[in-house]
């Protein structure tokens, strides 16, 4: 599972009004929200994101309420994974349960800029700034998160527990 | 054994375990699964796809439709609609049709659904309010929420724990509000990421239980997995007015593990404002006084208890609401608006100039009843206030306890209660 594509960067503290407002949760619609994510933070970045682009990010990544429609939204948007320094932990788990794949590298967060050509191999988590040549390594997950992710998500998860 | 915290003593035995250590991941039982408007939609449609035939217990899912409620359009109406129709079919006890809706964290500790030593999860971040009644509670997403109807269970890492001892006395119009506010603006929107906060010390014990509610509500605002306080004779009495039996007592041991514990000295603290655009960014209030509001919002998760109106009512009676503020009290709960008429606060308010809800999230979240346009700016009692959270991406909020709130509706600048 190899993903590339393009850095868009973001700061610290995003949270997840930013990544999705309140005033479109009227709707749970993957599509729909993919049009207004990260709108509060930059209006025109849901026009301007291609299929297989990245988010990266300073610390606590998607802090702020439980909206399981912000790791959706990033998603249907085409994101191919969200590079950060850390990540909120509601958000951590709501990206893990839904399958949007999260790295969290401090190091990759610090010295990609926006604009560079990044691919990501997300079974071994390393993260190669194709741009700049750069590499780095993203923290692995325990086990069992590991085992969710794997089965594409909690309720597959369930799903294969329940067998 | 190992020294624990109450947090680790209810992880522990909800997951049948003698003890549990941080970053040890558990798989727990839980006592209670909340979802609301928002986020129960897509929770049931993940439910759908695990395909079982029935939820895990009928009496422990609660389904309260309180953001955009009274349906505020039709998307909202289709929403609250699904876990109307998802109620029905499950044979869902607690689903709450306005009328005796109410904000779902104040709905549920009034109506007894929480007692001391539960395990609680909703898909809803501030679900972390319940943390006031010594049960250990957390915010999770839809799709947690999903798995737990299912199957009555959900995987934690055992969270790291810190401990915030507030000691001395109180200073005149500080609140509970205050200290949370506090707490948040010195260890940062980040400052408990992962982790559990236990508030103890003189200070807390002397709050009431409604105060330790508003405190423990904002424990996500640090990055918290939960706040909790321990059992106290004032959470002995409330638990027995709601109905909610006492439940398991937990007590932190002497030697329990902290990752930190702060101290901090209650008179060294003045009421506090967040300014724009985190809840991090603190001042005391005497230095934001010449912010000029055009709203003051008073009610909430964080605030719409009775006591919260009452302190609103002394400070508005027989003054008036500046002509260029809209002041709006969201009371939490249908009892709350009752106590009120009874006891003559609907008509302080209304005399005062100020606009009373019906029980709805409402403006908190930017949802309806108080949005805020481009370039406007609000006092608020609530808990949030990031960029566009009350409305237009150029509006501002600045939080701050319930008397500032008042004060400032009638000054039409922030205020404490002292300039009246
Ligand atoms: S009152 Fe505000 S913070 Fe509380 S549950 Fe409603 S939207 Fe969330």
């Amino acid at each position: 599972m190899k993903s590339s594509g393009q850095a868009w960067k973001f700061g610290n503290n995003i949270d997840t009004d930013l990544i999705i407002p309140a005033r479109y949760l009227n709707s749970h619609n993957p599509q729909e929200l993919a049009k207004h994510a990260m709108e509060d933070a930059d209006a025109t970045w849901a026009s301007k994101v291609q299929k297989g682009d990245f988010i990266v990010a300073g610390d606590n990544f998607g802090c702020g309420s439980s909206r399981e429609h912000a790791p959706i939204a990033i998603k249907a948007a085409g994101v191919s994974a969200v590079i950060a320094k850390s990540f909120a932990r509601i958000f951590y788990r709501n990206a893990i349960n839904i399958g949007l794949p999260i790295l969290e590298s401090p190091d990759a967060a610090e010295a990609i800029k926006e604009g560079d050509e990044i691919k990501v191999n997300l079974v071994t988590g390393e993260i190669d700034n194709l741009t700049s040549g750069m590499s780095y390594s993203a923290q692995p997950f325990p086990g069992f998160m590991q085992q969710i992710i794997d089965a594409g998500g909690l309720i597959e998860y369930i799903k294969t527990k329940k067998k | 054994m190992r020294q624990q915290t109450i947090s680790e003593k209810i992880l522990a035995k909800h997951a049948s375990l003698k003890s549990v250590e941080p970053g040890q991941l558990i798989n727990c039982k839980v006592d209670l699964v909340l979802g609301n408007d928002i986020t129960a939609p897509p929770a049931i449609q993940e439910f759908a796809k695990i395909g079982v035939s029935k939820v895990f217990n009928k009496k422990k899912i609660y389904l309260v439709p309180d953001h955009f409620s009274p349906a505020k359009d039709i998307k909202s109406a289709e929403q609250i609609k699904m876990m109307r129709e998802f109620a029905r079919k499950y044979g869902i006890v607690n689903f709450f049709e306005i009328g005796c809706m109410g904000i779902e964290h104040v709905l549920l500790p009034e109506m007894g659904a929480i007692k001391a030593g539960d395990l609680v999860i909703g898909a809803d971040s501030h679900t972390c309010t319940y943390g006031a009644l010594g049960a250990f509670s957390t915010g999770v997403g839809s799709t947690d929420m999903a798995a737990a109807m299912a199957t009555g269970e959900v995987w934690f890492k055992v969270p790291e724990q810190l401990k915030f001892v507030f000691t001395g006395k109180l200073n005149k119009w500080v609140e509970a509000k205050d200290l949370i506010l506090y707490t948040i603006g010195q260890i940062g929107v980040d400052g408990a990421r992962y982790m559990s906060m236990e508030f103890t010390g003189p200070v807390i014990r002397q709050l009431s239980v409604e105060g330790r509610l508003t405190m423990a509500n904002m424990a996500i605002e640090a990055g918290g997995k939960n706040g909790i306080f321990e059992v106290d004779d004032k959470t002995a009495a409330y638990l027995k007015k709601t109905g909610a039996g006492k439940g398991l007592v937990y007590k932190s041991d002497p030697e329990a593990e902290y990752k930190q514990i702060f101290k901090w000295e209650a008179s060294a603290i003045e009421p506090q404002v967040s300014l724009p655009h985190l809840p991090s960014n603190t001042k005391p209030v005497g230095k934001c006084k010449s912010i000029k509001i055009h709203q003051s919002v008073i009610g909430s998760c964080t605030n719409g208890r009775i006591e919260d109106m009452r302190l609103a009512a002394k400070i508005l009676k027989g003054k008036r609401i500046h002509r260029d503020v809209r002041c709006i009290i969201l009371p939490g709960t249908q009892n709350i608006s009752l106590q009120m008429i009874k006891e003559g606060l609907m008509k302080t308010f209304i005399e005062a100039g100020a606009v009373v809800s019906t029980p709805t999230c409402g403006p908190c979240l930017g949802g309806h009843m108080g949005i805020l346009a481009e370039g406007e700016r609000s006092i608020s009692t609530t808990n949030r206030n990031f960029v566009g959270r009350m409305g237009h991406p150029k509006s501002e909020v600045y939080l701050s306890n319930v008397a500032v709130a008042a004060a400032s509706a009638i000054t039409g600048r922030i205020s404490s209660p002292e300039d009246l």
